[in-house]
């Protein structure tokens, strides 16, 4: 048996699925969170039953691809669960009636009731209840209020014994439903509800959005700073570190295990950036140099997410977005992207066109550098300057930029329109914020750590095979010629495949002069997807579109890695 | 009667009629835009932006060739 739920974006329906199974999906406070569907299980009747949280959708009548999930799963549904914004019924009952529609027990979820009364909404659930022909239950999904109501209520649902609808009559009908059980009084304007409309504001809107992009930021760098400083970095050097000591003494100072483990003793000791060992670098540099960052940054952007800055964001910068193809709404795929690629990659679903998703897609696999890449690029090029940081992250919007004005020009078709709907501010519920960062930062080191390990190990018996020596010789021309780096970078390049970060952590003992680190950090961003955000695209965007995009990230690479050692 | 990009920030209109095709109208129409509706304007954004209405105390963005496509009539 499966149960689905199902409702307009952004209602909610994420936070029930994991209050009503325990298995904790990313929630966040903007339309088009969720755009594939999560499966869990419940108890249900004595038996374990299949939840499933449905992509948000307006209408069974799909225009996006996340809508489209939505209309596929129906068919599957034994039991769906509608959630319905509270404060929204009207437009919420559109969806509802046609799911009604489809004649299966049903069970409608008031959710938000909170909001709802705070704004002078006043519902009559046993009216609705009536008119619906199905059970209504009042949730606030975020406190987990009105869940176990719901649970309890779910073998209630039944089959609504009304007739269908025709498309005219539906609206017809919402009209008399709304009239008979909802009551608005009049409320005042609250602060937020100035400042959401202070917002996007032409003017105040942008004052607002440099004001919060230079705040985020700061923040990232002090808190990722901070605890790499006198957290992580201490702990590493003066507990961690004679601990593998120790370990190496055992394994003879030397010999291939020794060097696989333990990599190679720099004077003597462990160099966490050089040692290039499995349980040295292939450690710190996830643990130590990564995390912090990471860390901070879904801080950051948990808080704007359930703030619902992030619509905001979309039509602010809706203008800019059409130069290069694509609406407001594909800053969203770009902003995930700056913490992963691969989230970055699959919320390029809330796009309309084909079109549209592979210009993001590409854009965003090859000018955006995913926080572990960023972390590490800080360290590497930080120390020689804050101008060469400059100039990587400068080099990779001007390639966002130009790239994206070019791919507009030179494919067929046209860019629509946004239309989204912008949610109200909320204020964030600190344990929702707090389990979403942990389940990201969870997911970034279960995924991580394998890649990286594997990386190092890689790169250790490629070494000891020879085979980094051959491949070295064969790309020296564009290696060593074209972009001026040394013969040994080559190893990072290949490495980059696997992931960047560690990457641009091998760059570190090549001992490289300020501009061969500016083009290798830039070349590294550039030049190809890590194999997980491959993966990815391949399946948004199928094998043939994934190869184009990948020739054009390649040809990229040569370019800007030429450029940049000309000009540096 | 006058197109929703040529309404006034802050005005109010009454939405008569969808010109376009009926896919425009169909997703106009899931999110409540439709004829006989209130329509408020709430904002437009500079360099022919998108335009933000707010329908059913909800606010909505939606292109600029979108909203000439939506006729409203405006009260005195």
């Amino acid at each position: 048996m499966k149960i689905l739920l199902m409702g307009n974006p952004n209602v909610g329906k994420s936070v029930i699925f994991s209050r009503l199974t325990g298995v904790h999906v990313i929630a966040s406070n903007y339309p088009g969170t969720t755009v594939e569907y999560t499966k869990g299980t419940l108890k249900f009747e004595d038996k374990k039953v299949e939840l499933i949280d449905v992509p948000g959708t307006y209408t069974l009548e799909p225009a996006c691809e996340a809508e489209k999930v939505a209309t596929e799963m129906v068919k599957e549904g034994d039991l769906i669960i509608n959630v319905v914004d509270s404060t929204n019924l009207e437009r919420n009952l559109y969806l509802t009636l046609q799911i009604l529609a489809l004649k299966k027990p049903t069970v409608v979820v008031l959710n938000m009731w909170d909001d709802a009364k705070h704004r002078g909404i006043k519902i009559d659930l046993e009216k609705l209840g009536k008119l619906l022909g199905v059970p209504v239950i009042p949730t606030v999904a975020v406190t987990g209020e009105g869940i176990k109501n719901l649970y309890t209520r779910l073998k209630d649902a039944k089959v609504p014994p009304h007739p269908t609808y025709s498309k005219d009559e539906r609206w017809l009908h919402i009209g008399e439903i709304i009239d008979k059980v909802q009551v608005v009084t009049h409320h005042h304007h609250t602060l937020i509800e100035k400042f959401e409309d202070a917002s996007i504001a032409p003017f105040f809107g942008i004052l607002l959005f440099l004001v919060v992009l230079a705040t985020s930021f700061q923040i990232i760098r002090f808190i990722g700073e901070g605890l790499i400083g006198y957290a992580f970095d201490p702990f590493f050097e003066g507990i961690y570190a004679p601990l593998i000591m120790k370990l190496s003494a055992v394994l003879g100072h030397g010999g291939f295990f020794h060097d696989i483990f333990v990599g190679k003793l720099i004077n003597g000791s462990i160099d966490f950036g050089q040692s290039f060992g499995l349980v040295t670098t292939g450690f710190y540099v996830p643990v130590v140099m990564v995390l912090p960052y990471v860390f901070s940054f879904y801080l950051i952007l948990g808080v704007l997410e359930d703030v619902g800055y992030l619509p905001r964001l979309a039509v602010l910068m809706d203008n800019i977005m059409h130069r290069l193809g694509l609406h407001g709404a594909a800053i969203i795929p770009m902003i995930l992207g700056l913490g992963c690629n691969v989230p970055g990659a699959l919320s390029t679903r809330i796009l309309e066109s084909k079109r549209e998703k592979f210009i993001a897609a590409t854009l965003m696999a090859i000018a955006i550098p995913c926080m572990a890449q960023t972390a590490m690029i800080i360290g590497l090029v930080g120390s020689y300057g804050g101008r060469y940081l400059a100039i990587v992250f400068g080099t990779l919007f001007i390639v966002w930029f130009s790239l994206g004005f070019i791919l507009n020009k030179v494919l067929k078709g046209e860019s629509p329109e946004i239309f989204l709907e912008i949610p109200h501010y909320r204020i964030p519920n600190i344990g929702a914020l707090a389990k979403k960062l942990w389940m990201r930062l969870v997911g970034f080191l279960l995924e991580a750590i394998p890649f990286v390990l594997l990386g190092v190990l890689l790169v250790n018996i490629l070494y000891t095979i020879g085979f980094i020596e051959m491949i070295s010789k064969i790309t020296a021309p564009i290696v060593t010629v074209l972009w001026g780096l040394p013969e040994s970078a080559i190893s990072a390049l290949m490495v980059g495949f696997l992931r960047k970060d560690v990457a641009v952590g091998m760059l570190r003992p090549l001992n490289l002069t300020a501009g061969q680190a500016v083009v290798g950090s830039a070349v590294l961003a550039v030049y190809f997807p890590c194999v997980a955000t491959f993966a990815v695209l391949i399946r948004e965007l199928g094998i043939k579109d994934t190869f184009k995009s990948a020739l054009i990230m390649m040809g990229t690479a040569l370019i800007i890695g030429t450029v940049l050692n000309i000009i540096l | 009667m006058i197109s929703l990009a040529d309404m006034k920030v802050n005005q109010i209109g009454t939405v008569i009629r969808v010109d376009g095709g009926a896919g425009l109208a169909k997703r106009l129409e899931a999110m409540g835009i439709r004829e006989g509706k209130n329509i408020t304007k709430l904002n437009c954004m500079m360099m022919r932006g998108p335009i933000i209405v707010k329908i059913n105390g909800c606010q909505v963005a939606l292109g600029r060739g979108m909203a000439k496509k939506i006729m409203v009539e405006v009260g005195t």
